[in-house]
């Protein structure tokens, strides 16, 4: 079994974070880490490969240089190789494009069984990754998964939506993304971290992927961001400590606003 | 221009809340045309502004996001849509990924706005936690837009317009069984994601929401929750509100009990108005609140609804 986790490299969400004047985020921060809900994308690759016995974990990212520190961060854990695909061409690709990058890579890997993500990243924030590499690869997408139990050739995944909760089934080859609920992932131990020293890292362009650059990156993107601006601060805001009042003073002030 | 809106509804056939709004929306882009998915019966009276509802039946489970895919990409392809507006939910965007490599379609996520500025969509999205507010174009021929609630007025209900049939005889999507589906029933308040007022509690509750529900009684509002209080077990699942729940831009945002941390704050900044009542003055949320009190919720809150009882009479 051969199981692809995609992970991805986003601003530190505790540091500040800001847009630059083409509106794309500012990647060199320094502030980097792997995108939190990855590493439940990475404990559940690890946990699923553990039971199928033997089990092969590729960690796949995509992004300028330091991007290769979440694949790091996913060889720590436990994943036996990684794939980053780097290439100036690249930046600037909308989450159809970068679908299309990893889809590429997916199928260059070859044999590929099953591709967990996270269910969304903390940078962009759009959730669209996942639904639309599965339907790049032409896999099943069983998604914001908070449990998944593999089942001989097939997947089962429980998951919770905002009015319904749903058991969704499908064969192999498929894709998951996964919730933040879906499990507890690990730490990696002193022996993980060493042993990820040595393990390999594969670089790949577009054109080793047989992607048109004129088709992704930034020249590819189906959305441009025309203006990008701090949210201006609030004004007038009002702190009280309570000492008897408070809540009559807050009953005021939602009657005032017209809010109450 | 045609401009199609998905109209979420249960499985009773009631609409979501959001649908009158991305109808009010649509009506101000172009021509707007609904587009319902699945066996429920279309409602008589639907939100105003609709030239006519496409009715589609679908091959596989109406719930998948492939069948909805599927039935938007039919429709799309028969009206020539420059535009499809979904409301923004976790299974929506499911839907727009899918249809966005169908159709080569631009798609942006969580807009706040949208407009057509010199034939091209523009959408206004707040990004980063809501510290920077964006405005995005779509430079594809086709635009897919995911609609955050409270965008626009909702739309107000009048006689169904023309429905017109469509069948989706074969998907080519990788086959997906749904084993079970189980809708939750409503909890007798508004919609969280759409709420005007969403009264909030986290871990200083101590799972105690009593003094949260009586003030929401008297404010007509949701109740939402901290991840910390979901993970505790005080509060469903569903009322999570933060980068991996719900996302809420209600007129009125009152925090009892919640620190405010970056994962909250993301799903909850965009409110007009942010009260926090806390008893940590170090809290996070008071470097956000227009309102903040330093204090016990368990005083604050049940004097304020008295207030505003004794206040309406």
């Amino acid at each position: 079994m051969r199981i692809v986790v995609a992970v991805k490299h986003v601003p530190d969400i505790q540091a500040e974070r800001t847009l630059g004047e083409d509106g794309r985020l500012a990647r060199d921060g320094g502030d980097g880490t792997l995108n939190e809900v990855d590493e439940n994308a990475v404990e559940a690759a690890l946990v699923i490969a553990e039971g199928a016995g033997g089990a092969e974990v590729i960690a796949l990212t995509m992004g300028p240089d330091d991007a290769v520190d979440a694949a790091r961060r996913a060889l720590q854990m436990g994943a036996d190789s990684a794939v980053h695909v780097l290439d100036d061409e690249a930046a600037g690709s909308d989450a159809m494009g970068t679908a299309h990058v990893l889809a590429a890579a997916v199928t260059k890997i070859g044999g590929v069984d099953l591709v967990v993500t996270g269910m969304a990243a903390t940078d962009g924030l759009t959730s669209l990754v996942p639904a639309a590499l599965a339907a790049e690869l032409g896999i099943p997408a069983l998604t914001l998964a908070v449990d998944v139990t593999v089942d001989g050739g097939s997947l089962v995944v429980r998951r919770e939506l905002d009015h319904a909760d749903e058991t969704l089934r499908a064969a192999l080859p498929a894709l998951i993304s996964v919730s933040d609920r879906a499990n507890e992932a690990r730490y990696p131990n002193f022996a993980g971290i060493m042993a990820a020293r040595k393990k390999p890292v594969t670089l790949w362009s577009l054109a080793d992927l047989g992607i048109d650059a004129a088709t992704v990156g930034s020249s590819g993107a189906r959305t441009r961001i025309l203006s990008a601006a701090p949210r201006p601060p609030r004004e007038d805001r009002v702190l009280v400590t309570d000492t008897g009042d408070a809540g009559t003073k807050l009953a005021a002030f939602l009657v005032q606003h017209k809010l109450a | 221009m045609t401009v199609l809106v998905l109209l979420d509804h249960a499985d009773s056939g009631d609409l979501r809340a959001t649908a009158p709004e991305l109808v009010a929306l649509a009506s101000t882009l172009g021509s707007a045309e609904g587009v319902w998915v699945g066996a429920a019966p279309v409602p008589g009276r639907l939100p105003s502004g609709l030239a006519r509802v496409h009715r589609v039946a679908v091959a596989h489970d109406e719930h998948l996001a492939t069948s909805v895919s599927d039935a938007l990409a039919l429709v799309a392809g028969e009206t020539g849509a420059s535009a499809v507006l979904l409301a923004s939910t976790f299974e929506n965007k499911d839907v727009a990924a899918r249809l966005g490599v169908a159709l080569r379609a631009g798609v942006v996520t969580d807009a706040d706005s949208v407009a057509v500025e010199d034939g091209r969509f523009v959408a206004g999205k707040t990004v980063l936690a809501g510290t920077w507010t964006t405005r995005v174009e779509v430079v594809a021929p086709v635009a897919i837009v995911l609609v955050k609630a409270g965008a626009a007025d909702p739309a107000p209900p009048s006689g169904a317009p023309e429905v017109v049939d469509h069948t989706v005889d074969s998907s080519s999507a990788a086959p997906v069984e749904v084993v079970e589906r189980a809708e939750r029933a409503g909890t007798g308040r508004p919609d969280l994601a759409s709420a005007q007022v969403v009264v909030v509690g986290g871990r200083g509750t101590e799972g105690d929401f009593g003094p949260l529900e009586e003030l929401a009684d008297v404010l007509g509002a949701a109740i939402g929750a901290t991840r910390v209080a979901t993970d505790e077990g005080w509060i469903a699942r569903d009322a999570q509100i933060g980068q991996t729940g719900v996302t809420v831009s209600p007129r009125l945002y009152i925090g009892a009990g919640v620190s405010g941390a970056v994962h909250h704050r993301g799903g909850m900044q965009a409110a007009g108005t942010i009260v926090a009542i806390n008893n940590d003055p170090d809290a996070p949320i008071f470097e956000i609140a227009d309102f903040g009190i330093v204090g016990d919720l368990f005083e604050v809150l049940p004097q304020t609804t008295a207030e505003l009882r004794r206040l309406r009479g």
